[in-house]
């Protein structure tokens, strides 16, 4: 099998899941015989007659359709062109999906698939990372895959839930990211992954930072520091044992996160780790995010705005030398 | 669209089947209107007098395995179609036992699983809701259903209400969307809410039939919906419906609308549905004056003895609630200190 991109996996779970199972459907902006901005359905129309449907250039109503098209016991996966479009579906997503199972006992198996975060030239209506926005929100599941791997198993996981799913499938991943194989095995949905085994520090870090993290730990090893790296999968349920028990190992944390700064995934694992875990820490805990201003369009300004390699290095060092 | 031969007639037993519902309806909302003011309601209360005719004639012409999502003021609607006063009291009156179980209250309640959607209060959303569950019905195979949902004047200005009649119109799906133009949204009048000439003017615009009634008119509303629903039912897509109302109550019952305009209160919209029905089953000699209250004192009766019983009924146990928002309990967040 030639190598898999992170895309062509989303590509391959819809493919699977269409095959798999009746009630699954897509409906989005132009995923029908287009196969969509990014490709993620490319020839699913064509192999799925009347399961793949074009939307019209409105994000309420295609989320608001894929809720009563639950109701009636259907699996819809919807596309959000980009994830920042779906503040336009915003409403039905938190206040109807989210809501359902705890008013009326009766689940909304939903996807959301929201196309994510940063890419160079993108600018600030193309590259927003939304999932501690939906993490805030009880009855969202809030998915965010960082391999290729679980690009694939988690889409599948994702589709086969009772609940909704928010899955923020990350853009600047898509290509580059690839693979030689599908997963045999997987972890349930809400485990967090250990991504690389450290001692010195805890990174706790989910999506596109997953890499750069990496990259950061590999340049800490040369300095003679073993980063220990935690991939959160999900931001929501939250994998706290994980990030715990990491932490207990190392005793030191930095949370990166390319989201806004500001009550987002890494303010979250840091207030719980310093209430749940207080003794466990050595230093104050630290975290990297995007700079607190929209994401600037040029490449620039860009490759600054969110946590780099780079940067994380540079943070993780403070941290260190503490 | 296929040709019929229209029935413009509403039978006797049609009509009175309508109106008595409209006035349980209306006797269960006085009675929630003094339970309001007695303090026995848990929130607000929100109320249909005078929205009756049409609502009811929603509900009428729905049938079971079809799917109906009503709105605030559609206590008649919700009956027709099959909602009880017992399920409606448990609402309003927080009982455990009701299928909100002290969740979601007064009209935010539905049984999703038989078609009877819980609208959320985001005005519009609905619309795509059930235009999403027509299409997963079509995709299964299923003929012949309708789907309807109903909104107010003030609803026709969200986004939500837009984006949901154009998907359903590229969809030609079988949805009946009702608009009780009550003349208010809240304290707004028409004149700050839209600026067309007729509500029903904005079918056109998107490409689906379009139906005007006086919805003072119990025998009009019969007949519209009659219409709408079996064109729609027949393959002819979505239907808009606008019938012209006046709302005889406030928004709400802590809203004395003291901002109606007096003269609409005096003009033909603003004549009172359930006193034009009754009116009219006496003169058509259907019945008599002493049936109709006899009827009146049957519901009244009926509602009082469920107010009894639901006032004896628990209330939730938040000790006893799992405070769970998922399906699965693996996904419940444990919050230190929590």
């Amino acid at each position: 099998m030639s190598s898999i991109t992170y895309l062509e996996a989303i590509r391959l779970a819809q493919e699977k899941a269409l095959a798999d199972d009746p009630r699954v459907f897509l409906y989005g902006q132009d995923v029908g015989n287009f196969g969509g901005a990014f490709k993620a359905t490319k020839n699913l129309a064509k192999e799925f007659p009347g399961r793949v449907f074009d939307a019209p250039l409105s994000e309420d109503a295609i989320i608001g359709m894929a809720v009563g098209a639950a109701i009636e016991g259907m699996r819809p996966i919807v596309e959000m062109q980009f994830a920042d479009f779906s503040t336009c579906g915003f409403n039905q997503i938190v206040n109807h999906a989210a809501t359902l199972y705890y008013r009326t006992g009766v689940p909304c198996p939903i996807v959301v698939r929201l196309p994510s975060g940063g890419t160079s030239g993108g600018g600030p209506f193309h590259s927003q990372s939304m999932e501690a926005l939906y993490a805030h929100y009880p009855g969202l599941v809030v998915m965010t895959p960082a391999t290729v791997e679980d690009a694939y198993s988690m889409l599948l996981e994702a589709v086969a839930l009772d609940d909704p799913v928010i899955f923020c499938e990350h853009k600047f991943l898509y290509y580059h990211l690839k693979s030689e194989r599908l997963p045999e095995s997987v972890l349930p949905v809400g485990k967090a992954r250990l991504a690389r085994a450290g001692r010195d520090a805890t990174i706790v870090t989910h999506g596109a930072m997953l890499h750069e993290s990496i990259a950061a730990a590999t340049e800490l090893a040369g300095d003679g520091y073993e980063i220990e790296i935690v991939d959160l999968r999900t931001v929501k349920p939250l994998d706290m044992d994980t990030v715990l028990a990491s932490v207990a190992r190392t005793g030191r944390l930095l949370c990166v996160s390319e989201e806004w700064p500001w009550g987002g995934v890494a303010a979250e694992v840091i207030a719980r780790v310093t209430s749940e875990g207080f003794g466990l820490l050595d230093v104050a805990p630290q975290r990297l995010n995007a700079k607190d201003t929209p994401v600037p369009y040029h490449p620039d300004l860009w490759s600054v705005h969110r946590p780099t390699a780079s940067a994380i290095a540079e943070v993780s060092r403070r941290l260190l030398n503490i | 669209m296929p040709t019929f031969k229209e029935d413009a007639t509403v039978s006797s037993s049609e009509f009175i089947k309508a109106y008595r519902v409209m006035l349980l309806a209306r006797v269960l909302e006085e009675k929630l209107a003094s339970l309001y003011r007695g303090g026995m309601i848990k929130g607000g209360v929100f109320l249909g007098r005078g929205q009756e005719a049409l609502s009811v004639s929603v509900g009428l012409h729905l049938h079971k395995g079809d799917i109906f999502a009503p709105l605030i003021r559609d206590q008649a609607g919700r009956m027709a179609f099959g909602d009880t006063i017992l399920d409606t009291l448990r609402t309003y009156l927080g009982s455990q036992l009701g299928p909100m179980r002290g969740r979601d209250g007064n009209i935010h309640r539905g049984r999703p699983r038989e078609g009877y959607y819980a609208m959320i209060s985001h005005l519009g959303a609905m619309i795509p809701a059930v235009s999403g569950a027509l299409l997963a019905r079509r995709m299964k195979g299923e003929t012949g259903i309708v789907g309807a949902t109903c909104l107010g004047d003030g609803g026709t200005s969200t986004g939500a209400f837009h984006e949901g009649l154009n998907a359903a119109a590229v969809e030609k799906l079988p949805l009946v969307l009702v608009v009780a133009n009550n003349q208010y949204a809240y304290s707004t009048p028409n004149s700050r809410q839209f600026a067309c000439l007729d509500l029903v003017d904005k079918a056109v615009g998107y490409g689906v039939a379009g139906h005007k009634v006086d919805a003072t008119d119990l025998e009009q509303c019969l007949l519209t919906l009659r219409k709408a629903v079996k064109a729609a039912r027949e393959g002819g897509g979505p239907q808009l419906v606008v019938g012209d109302l006046l709302r005889l109550v406030g928004h709400g019952e802590h809203d004395d609308a003291h901002y109606v305009d007096p003269a609409l209160k005096s003009a033909p919209v603003g004549r009172d549905c359930l006193l034009l029905a009754e009116e009219k089953i006496i003169a058509k000699k259907w019945a008599s004056r002493a049936e109709t209250s006899a009827w009146r004192h049957e519901a009244e009766e009926e509602v009082n003895a469920t107010v009894d019983k639901v006032r004896r009924e628990p209330g939730p146990k938040p000790e006893e609630d799992d405070w769970m928002a998922y399906s699965k309990s693996e996904f419940a967040e444990h919050y230190a200190g929590a």
